[in-house]
């Protein structure tokens, strides 16, 4: 029996398309957008105005304090505006856009294929440098890396888990990271546990995907402390607490952080950054993105530069097919239908996922009928049905008092609902209301 | 035959006991309670709404019955009929409110402001504001989906099938302001309801630029200026590439609504502009007629 999370879970179709298309480099487009808010904390504040010049790599937001991280241009070229555009659901947010000319690098950059294996610079210095390259969680959540890697006063993390479980139903891009880059990555992870003091990492990878695992078996005796841990195809397997839970058998308590139970969990996206990083001063300009979908001509991932615009990608591989209904930003579980497809590439843009009608029309919603198939999935232990009336009738005290605070939004309620509630769309609401009036209470109480 | 004797006895002496403590008892933990909040709660409309900021009607009862100064404290579903009524039965001076009425800053209809997207989740525009922008290229204004028309205790505001933009019934209205804390967007607001309900307003909410909003819908506000510049009270301000009249200040004179550009200033319950129309009737006109009457200007 293999290892995997306790509580709920769901079994959805992988169609993982593209897992056998190379990462094929995208190259240079004409124009990009780059958002000064890629992640999660304050947005960053810009340091280009319009007119000026700018090589790849060079700063042009930086960040607006702890919680917040740097941005870094990803072309070279001129910036033709700083102003609000339209994101990738439409509100307009605060970008810079740069006309790309050339392809001038910043000095001190790196760019050679060499394998830089040794770790020299201290823990100190190695987050110093995550901060400095505004390296964000890459799988999806944008939580910045140098916070996750700040250990609060009090605790100590024991391991470091590297999230290669990709769950997300036909995304491929951390799959082929694992194996097209996989040195690159295991030296990434030597230098987190060094940044975090750990002597053992783990690297848990679905049996969806045995090509990574046995690559990777192969290479870790030559890298201590490194292991790689099958687990079970179960999704939300990718959630933190899950991975956790299904790696070293800890279970994250509610509202607590996984160092609470002495873990770190970092993505094999992530790790790939750390490594450009700090071995070869490479800030986080460019990342994979799987385009796929079943009508699509070539699915297909692409190492892009941040800010390409999302259209560009969708036409390298072919277009919109005609049957497309939906196009999605992320995967099909937790992705967010895209209403602006002009919108570019950020640091969390895993995967760009094109619906046919069949697939992304939801079937009208009927009533509960109380069968608890919610309840049975929910990996957090929650009952998805209760908290969707409390949010219908908007009763936020009685939500919180079911935790809806816990809920990661994973989807699995919403797909295995027989009614076909839009359970996740209430409950998200939900977990914002009490958010809010957590936030008022916690002023008052100040 | 004894028997039957000393049940009832036993019975009756029980009744009485009770009785005594229940007396007792009701009597030691009796709570006084001013009679007159069900009298003042009798005279409200009993419509529970909320409006008031309490709870319900007996809690604006309470409150008028508590509070020395009254004039904080309102009814909206009553208006000033009720509240004169309640002031003078407690003896205290009535508080005054001009009658509001909920209004729909938005005129962002299907024919106006083009859709872009569909949208397919829960039919609440609280989710739909939550994940995105809305179908349509603003990112302002009403979406449509009707929270106003499900908080309604009145009945008095229901989407309009053809427009796709919520209307209120001015007549049911009773400024409780449920429809203004549902909608997530803000595109509804509590006016001054106006002498013989007539107002003039900015049918708009959109802080986008102005050739953004533009470009979104054909009657979004592009804050030209021409409005605040014809209105002789001060009442228009800019702000953010959005006017705002001030009911407070806002003679109804209606200078600024003809000159909105894109129509985005509404004037509603006035009765039909003649003199205007005609004027502007003859500027419209054809391009050849202006040229004629021209030169005899000249």
């Amino acid at each position: 029996m293999s290892k995997t999370f306790k509580i709920g879970g769901i079994h959805p179709s992988d169609s993982k398309l593209s897992r056998g298309a190379a990462i094929e480099v995208f190259g240079l487009p004409q124009t990009v957008t780059i958002p000064v808010a890629q992640h999660i904390g304050a947005p960053a504040v810009t340091c280009v105005a319009k007119g000026d010049q700018v090589k790849t790599g060079q700063v042009i937001a930086t960040a607006a304090g702890f919680v917040s991280s740097n941005i870094h241009s990803s072309v070279s070229g001129v910036v033709t505006s700083v102003d609000d555009v339209p994101d990738a659901g439409g509100m307009r947010r605060k970008a810079v856009t740069i006309q790309v000319e050339g392809d001038q690098w910043a000095e001190g950059i790196d760019r050679s294929d060499k394998l830089m294996s040794s770790v020299t610079l201290s823990a100190k210095e190695i987050v110093e440098k995550i901060t400095a390259a505004g390296i964000v969680g890459m799988g999806g959540a944008t939580f910045p890396t140098h916070v996750k890697l700040s250990i609060p006063p009090g605790k100590k993390a024991e391991c470091l888990i590297i999230n290669g479980v990709e769950c997300e139903p036909y995304l491929t891009s951390d799959h082929r990271v694992m194996l097209e880059r996989s040195e690159e990555l295991l030296v990434g992870v030597q230098i987190l546990c060094k940044a975090l003091g750990v002597e053992k990492a783990y690297i848990g990878i679905e049996k969806n995907k045995p090509d990574a695992i046995a690559h990777l078996k192969g290479l870790v005796s030559k890298y201590p402390g490194v292991e790689v841990v099958p687990l079970k195809v179960q999704y939300p397997q990718g959630g933190e607490k899950q991975l956790i839970d299904a790696v070293v058998g800890r279970q994250v308590p509610s509202g607590a952080l996984p160092i609470e139970v002495g873990a770190v969990v970092q993505n094999v996206g992530t790790a790939l950054a750390v490594y450009e990083a700090v071995q070869k001063n490479k800030p986080l300009i460019e990342r994979v993105v799987t385009v796929t979908g079943k009508s699509v001509k070539t699915p297909a991932n692409y190492l892009v530069r941040i800010g390409t615009p999302i259209e560009a990608l969708i036409e390298r591989s072919g277009g919109v097919p005609d049957d497309c209904e939906k196009i999605v930003n992320g995967g099909p579980m937790m992705g967010r239908a895209l209403s602006n497809p002009t919108a570019p590439v950020t640091k969390g843009t895993s995967g760009i996922l094109l619906m046919r009608t069949k697939e992304a029309r939801r079937p009208a919603a009927t009533t509960c009928i109380s069968c608890a198939k919610c309840v049975a999935v929910c990996p957090m232990g929650l009952e998805p049905y209760l908290i969707y009336k409390l949010a219908c009738k908007t009763m936020l005290a009685e939500a919180e008092e079911h935790r809806a605070t816990d809920c990661i939004e994973c989807g699995s309620c919403s797909y295995a609902c027989p009614a076909a509630l839009p359970l996740l769309d209430r409950i998200r609401l939900a977990k914002a209301g009490v958010m809010k009036i957590a936030r008022e209470r916690a002023i008052k109480q100040k | 035959m004894s028997l039957l004797l000393s049940t009832i006895l036993t019975l009756c002496v029980l009744g009485v006991l009770s009785a005594v403590i229940l007396y007792v008892v009701a009597r030691k933990f009796k709570v006084y309670e001013d009679p007159r909040i069900d009298e003042a709660e009798a005279m409200l409309p009993g419509a529970n709404c909320g409006g008031c900021g309490f709870p319900g009607c007996r809690g604006l009862a309470g409150a008028l019955v508590k509070e020395d100064d009254i004039s904080a404290l309102f009814c909206p579903v009553g208006g000033a009929g009720v509240m004169t009524a309640v002031a003078v039965y407690l003896g205290k001076a009535a508080p005054e409110r001009e009658p509001q009425v909920a209004v729909v800053r938005c005129g962002g209809s299907c024919g106006n402001r083009p859709r872009t997207n569909t949208f397919d989740g829960a039919s609440s525009c609280a989710v739909m504001s939550s994940l995105y922008a809305g179908d349509t290229a603003c990112s302002h204004g009403c979406l449509g989906k009707g929270d106003c028309v499900v908080v309604c205790n009145f009945d008095a505001i229901f989407v309009n099938p053809e427009t796709g933009l919520p209307e209120v019934d001015e007549e049911r209205c009773t400024a409780c302001g449920a429809c203004v804390k549902a909608c997530p967007k803000g595109v509804i607001e509590l006016r001054r309801k106006g002498p013989k309900g007539r107002r003039v307003f900015v049918s708009c909410i959109s802080k986008d630029k102005g050739a953004i909003s533009r470009k979104a819908c054909n009657v979004s506000c592009i804050a030209c200026t021409k409005c605040q510049k014809v209105c002789a009270f001060e009442a228009i301000t800019i702000e953010n590439s959005l006017a705002y009249i001030d009911s407070n200040k806002c003679k109804l004179c209606r200078k600024c609504a003809p000159e909105c550009p894109t129509r985005a200033i509404r004037e509603v319950n006035f009765p039909p502009r003649l003199v205007r129309v005609a004027e502007s009737e003859a500027k419209v006109g054809t391009k050849a007629e202006v040229v004629d009457v021209e030169p005899e200007n000249k």
